[in-house]
């Protein structure tokens, strides 16, 4: 009796970027969890792309030189009241 | 309702303190660090001059990087609908750093692709994300870089959720296909002989 909870590899890797981004379902996002408690190859991968994804999230801050810094501060004291 | 010299304070506190996101998520999105000064100078404007229609001031984050991005994408979204059929026809959808870096034949030990990472500099990483196609490069911004939900980015994109995704995965492929090729320049990804891999 085939038991639907249970995954192979290439189904799990096909879940894989949804699950990291939080979208699928909770019965998939179950099925590919215990997948990967199981499956060491698939683990890695999916700690790999966690990885580069966090590292990818620590492009969406830039300090700002002090120059556009001023160009903010001095634009925002001259807006009209 | 009008506002006075304290709500300029309060704007203008809020804003200093979120100029490195907006200026990080408007440098992802525009590809340019020029164009990005310019659009967090518009954005910031914009959002004073709808600060009365603000009625949850803790709302202030998310709604200001709205602004920005609605900003970005005012007369784009027509091409983002529909852009060039070479860009769709792109197969790199495909393509793993992951499984690349676990080719038999290259001489790894350790986690290499780990290895990697650490030793990914941050100019290396923007680079690939820069040399993106815009169609690409705007909704991996969205999704990995400002952790945006499918259906929040299609709602801004004003595409369907499928194109969402599927634009997403070619994106992440084609990022991973740039990183691996500096990966490869860099001496990371070699044969036994000593030869540098050269692969699609």
């Amino acid at each position: 009796m085939s038991d639907a909870s249970i995954i192979t590899c290439e189904e799990a890797l096909s879940l894989l970027a949804e699950y990291l981004d939080g979208e699928l379902e909770q019965v998939e996002h179950a099925t590919l969890e215990r997948h990967l408690a199981i499956c060491r190859g698939c683990f890695s991968r999916a700690e790999f792309e966690r990885l580069l994804r966090k590292r990818l999230a620590s492009l969406g801050s830039e300090p700002p030189s002090p120059v556009f810094a001023d160009r903010i501060r001095s634009m925002v004291e001259r807006f009209t009241l | 309702m009008s506002l006075d010299a304290a709500d300029r304070g309060w704007f203008a506190g809020q804003v200093l303190g979120l100029l490195p996101e907006l200026l990080g998520t408007a440098r992802r999105l525009t590809g340019s660090s020029a164009d990005a000064e310019d659009l967090v100078a518009e954005a910031v404007a914009r959002a004073w001059i709808n600060l009365d229609t603000l009625h949850q001031r803790d709302r202030f984050r998310g709604w200001t990087f709205r602004i920005l991005t609605n900003l970005f994408l005012e007369g784009r979204r027509a091409e983002m609908a529909h852009p060039t059929e070479s860009l769709l026809d792109d197969v790199s959808e495909q393509f793993s750093l992951f499984e690349r870096f676990h080719q038999p034949f290259l001489l790894w030990w350790g986690d290499p692709e780990r290895e990697f990472l650490d030793r990914l500099f941050r100019e290396d990483l923007e680079r690939a994300v820069d040399a993106l196609p815009d169609c690409y490069r705007v909704v991996v911004t969205l999704a990995d870089i400002k952790d945006l939900a499918y259906k929040e980015i299609a709602e801004l994109l004003g595409l369907p959720i499928g194109t969402v995704r599927s634009r997403l995965a070619r994106g992440r492929g084609l990022l991973q296909k740039a990183l691996w090729e500096h990966a490869v320049d860099a001496g990371l990804g070699r044969t036994p002989s000593g030869t540098r891999t050269n692969l699609p």
